[in-house]
């Protein structure tokens, strides 16, 4: 029997707001054990939640940008539950009534586009980090990361791959980077994803109890780990088993799911509506507000790349990956660029050096504008293109303009016929034999003579002019 | 015993203060002397702050001599309730389970209360986590009421009831939550008064049902419920729930003047489960404003039979939640004996917390639990909203609802312990207030044949609380006899 998997994915990520989602604690990840806490987040008795509209204004957008709808009128309610790292033993976080639902994304896997139900998109303010490393036989608590504003997106099942899961997951991170709602920096846990997975005889529809993959540090890792579920779970089937319905580990080493805990009966969290907080009201001018401030998002720019700019699919595609190569790739065509050119110096010779020098696009010394002025240089004939690459690593390093460094270095370019003639006349006369050879019918030997003009001038003869004055001459 | 100073309201120690008539010092001497001659019989207070209180009345007096402007407050002696957190002392809600704790913060009650230049004298007794109606569910000590000592002084708020009587505090900050400083208020003899819920914030009123709570003041006089008011309310960033909302000056609405003003008596709240003695004195009230040329029509709450029910429901739900931090893992009382972090949970909830108030965290979590939650939560949150129709519809027909504060004076001391639901119904013609978000107040209308204070309660449109005062104050200027002070002061 032939199976298919129904997957669905649920991804927490930390909305990058200055102060965490119901107190003006700031959101440093780096900062030492409990240092960014006040009562507030820290439970005190006597303290009450205030909701940032930061948070619900990223939280929008994003909304926006998954195509849901935004709910007029929304509120957030308690989850409760009794653990060290629940401050309150409650999470403030929304239940029946989510920000933003109904919305989706257009995948494209091997070249097929496949839409993505979006259920919901809710705010809900993350847990402390509990650390059993402290010593002692004593388990210690972090707040820092108690409150940090998350919002949990929820997928309906419609994944039925791993190769599907990885396209949602670098999609959504494109988008929600776009958006510049949230870093999504796995290994920070700024972006956590979870797979639930069943499998299912093809052609039926009723689902499979499923497992739900958990704490899995890399988008990788959750394609290998949803690959390696199905192909466990279709086993279990297969020889007569059933799957438990259970949270799973992933084992990066070993390449495995391992059972985590069971799940009891389902958890009663005894949701009621939050009290201390009052109704989230997001009417039409608001949500318009946002709506107009949404950047263009990654799949329409890069068709735009394309039909603007001439650019293969593949350049649009590498070129839209992140906003900021976006945005950089167009500040350069702005600044008065060839849109080929520009994409093939940015996508080869500028990326090389950002990837030597492991620097981001955002790190970059090289203005955009000072691209477009190499590319005027090499098309003006005055630099060639060998001397355009090592102005660009100079300026690369140091940010001065690609004209400081040619005049500094004189590197410009001798384009002067009279010039370049009186060191071609030259360079005849000194290889009598040669100029035979040539005149004889060998063309190879042009390569020779030209590399002696070239290191007559030092390598600043126009090599196209050069070439051509020796060619004139040999065969006048 | 005579004890200059004591027996003055606040506006008028506030005026003394002002004159130069009396130093602050002088003032809370006064009272810090005879908290200590007199609060070994009573017990309202929990903490007395002596060097605290003369510190800060010291301030005022230097204030004064720098010609600074005094705060509205200045000089007046305040107690807080267990539950207001201060950095000063402990905030321990008089459970065991905070016994020792330290608030990090001041509340912003706290923090104007301090602004308007006033006194703090210490804290002072109450239910545990304001769970009951005669402060025997403290877990500190038994507060008694000062015009009998064998009766309780309600609750929650009974210890700022207890020292507002006995001259202990001029006034004394308290939560009322269903009743909480309405009851025990009228059980006292004092002034007590529930503001609309958002008028005053409760960052840093540690919480027992957060969307009924609110914080007021318990005084000897209208005024200084009108003074008290003018300092601690008004919008609170802090507090989502606090309204945005124009405090007007509320001593200005106390003209004397209820020409016309259509009171509204509710024909539920007069039925033979009201004492006939609390009845005449109400009655009597009525005459006496309508004497003023206040008009009286009959108006009807029908669903005021399930406000305790819908009330039990929702409080105790939101109690289950509110309180389900007190773990031990941060703060308060954690289990010695506890070997992990199940047995952490299960005994120093079980040991930290009293009878009554894991009777409620019990209900509430039972209430909220799957498969309960439409037919207990949800219907109750119906009931509340009927309840909150029943109010509006009777304000079209009048200004200000009046009736019984409690069905009887003051009860004595173990008399309700053993049957929870009788002790519940104290607070029946209180807790429909709080269920509708609206104002509340209670003010003594005389004394029953054994020397108890009687209560009425004045009832008004959301933030409506300048009619509530208007009104309790001509009826107090006007009511033709003098409530006399407390057999032990
Ligand atoms: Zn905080």
């Amino acid at each position: 029997m032939e199976y298919e998997a129904v997957i669905g994915m649920e991804v927490h990520v930390e909305i990058n707001s200055k102060s965490k989602v119901f107190c003006a604690c700031g959101t440093d990840f780096h900062a030492p054990p409990n240092t960014n806490v006040c009562p507030v987040c820290l439970g005190m008795p006597g303290t009450l939640p205030v909701l940032n509209v930061d948070m619900v204004n990223k939280s929008v957008a994003a909304g926006l940008a998954l195509g849901c709808t935004i709910s007029r009128w929304s509120k957030m309610d308690r989850k409760n539950y009794f653990y060290p790292d629940l401050a309150k033993n409650y999470q403030i976080s929304q239940y029946d009534l989510p920000l933003c639902h109904g919305g989706y994304m257009d995948i494209e896997v091997n070249g097929v586009e496949k839409r993505i139900g979006i259920t919901r998109a809710h705010i809900e303010e993350d847990t402390a980090r509990n650390t059993h490393t402290i010593g002692g036989g004593q388990s210690g608590v972090d707040f820092n990361r108690c409150g940090m504003p998350l919002l949990e997106i929820v997928t309906e099942p419609d994944i039925h791959s791993a190769d599907e899961a990885y396209a949602y997951l670098t999609l959504l991170k494109q988008t929600l980077q776009y958006l510049e709602v949230s870093d999504c920096n796995m290994e920070e846990g700024s972006l956590r994803a979870e797979a639930n997975i069943s499998v299912r005889p093809k052609g039926t529809t009723a689902l499979g109890s499923k497992t739900e993959v958990k704490n899995v540090a890399s988008f990788s890792g959750v394609h290998k780990a949803i690959d390696f579920e199905i192909k466990r779970q279709i086993n279990v089937i297969r020889e007569g088993g059933a799957v438990l319905q259970e949270t799973r580990g992933w084992d990066a080493d070993r390449g495995v799911t391992f059972s985590q805990r069971q799940k009891e009966s389902a958890h009663d969290y005894r949701y009621f509506p939050e009290p201390d907080l009052t109704p989230i009201v997001v009417d039409e001018a608001w949500e318009q507000r946002i709506r107009e401030s949404l950047p263009e998002l990654p799949q329409a720019r890069c068709k735009r790349f394309q039909t603007t700019y001439g650019l293969s699919p593949y350049d649009a595609g590498v070129l839209t990956a992140g906003r900021p190569m976006a945005d950089y790739y167009e500040s350069v065509i702005t600044a008065g660029a060839d849109p080929k050119k520009a994409a093939n110096w940015i996508m080869v010779d500028l990326q090389a050096l950002l990837t030597d020098a492991k620097q981001e696009i955002t790190d970059c010394k090289v203005a955009p504008e000072h691209i477009a002025e190499l590319l005027t240089l090499i098309g003006d004939g005055a630099i060639s293109g060998k001397m355009a690459k090592d102005i660009l690593r100079d300026i690369f390093e140091t940010g001065k303009t690609p004209k400081a460094v040619v005049e500094e270095k004189g590197l410009v370019q001798i384009s002067d016929t009279g010039a370049v003639e009186a060191i071609v006349r030259q360079v005849a006369e000194g290889h009598p034999a040669q100029v035979e050879q040539y005149k004889g019918g060998n063309e190879k030997v042009l390569g020779f003579l030209m590399g002696q003009v070239m290191r007559a001038s030092q390598g600043k003869a126009n090599p196209k002019l050069a070439e051509d004055l020796l060619r004139k001459l040999l065969n006048g | 015993m005579t004890a200059p100073w004591c027996d003055k309201t606040g506006h008028e120690i506030r005026e003394a203060v002002v004159r130069g008539d009396v130093t602050a010092r002088v003032v809370t001497e006064a009272h810090l002397a005879r908290i200590h001659a007199l609060d070994g019989k009573i017990d309202a207070y929990t903490q007395i702050w002596e060097e605290y209180a003369l510190a800060m009345a010291d301030r005022v007096d230097e204030k004064r001599r720098s010609g600074a402007t005094l705060g509205i407050l200045a000089g007046v002696p305040i107690s807080l309730k267990e539950l207001m957190c201060t950095k000063q002392g402990e905030t321990t809600c008089a459970s065991k389970m905070l016994a020792g704790y330290r608030s990090p913060f001041d509340g912003t009650m706290v923090q104007r209360l301090a602004a308007a230049d006033a006194v703090f004298l210490g804290k002072v007794n109450m239910d545990e986590f304001a769970m009951g109606s005669s402060t025997e569910n403290s877990a500190i000590k038994t507060t008694k009421n000062p015009w009998d000592l064998g009766c309780v002084p309600g609750g929650s708020s009974g210890g700022s009831a207890a020292a507002v009587a006995a001259d202990l505090c001029s006034m004394s900050m308290g939560s009322d939550t269903g009743g909480s400083i309405r009851q025990p208020a009228a059980l006292c003899g004092c002034v007590g008064i529930k503001p609309t819920y958002g008028r005053v914030s409760r960052f840093g009123l540690v919480a027992f049902a957060s969307s009924l709570d609110q914080i007021g003041p318990l005084t000897k006089d209208v005024r200084d419920a009108a003074l008290c008011l003018n300092a601690i309310c008004g919008r609170d960033p802090m507090d989502a729930t606090s309204v945005d909302l124009a405090v007007p000056d509320f001593t200005a609405a106390l003209t004397g003047n209820v020409k016309g003003l259509r009171i509204g008596l509710p024909k539920e709240y007069f039925t033979d489960a009201l004492g006939a003695e609390v009845r005449e004195k109400v009655m009597a009230a009525i005459e006496v404003l309508r004497g003023l040329g206040a008009e009286t029509v009959e108006v009807s709450l029908p669903h005021c039979d399930y406000a305790i029910a819908a009330y039990y429901i929702i409080c105790t739900a939101e109690a289950s939640a509110n309180l389900a931090r007190f773990d031990g893992v941060r703060y308060g009382f954690r289990h010695p004996d506890a070997k992990d972090m199940r047995g952490m949970y299960v005994m120093s909830k079980s040991a930290g917390f009293g009878p009554e108030v894991r009777r409620r965290i019990l209900l509430g979590t039972y209430v909220l639990s799957s498969g309960y939650y439409d037919a207990y939560y949800l219907k109750a949150q119906k009931v509340r909203r009927l309840i909150k129709q029943d109010f509006d519809e009777a304000f079209e027909k009048c200004d200000v609802v009046l009736g019984p504060t409690t069905p009887s004076p003051a009860f004595r001391f173990g008399e309700k312990t053993a049957d929870p639901l009788e002790m519940y119904l104290s607070d029946i013609y209180t807790i429909s207030v709080n269920l509708a978000t609206l104002p509340g107040l209670s003010l003594p209308c005389g004394l029953s044949s054994s020397g108890l204070p009687i209560g009425m309660q004045l009832i008004a449109k959301p933030f409506a609380e300048e009619t509530l005062l208007r009104t309790a104050h001509a009826y107090e200027q006007n009511r033709g006899f003098d409530m006399g002070k407390p057999p032990i002061a």
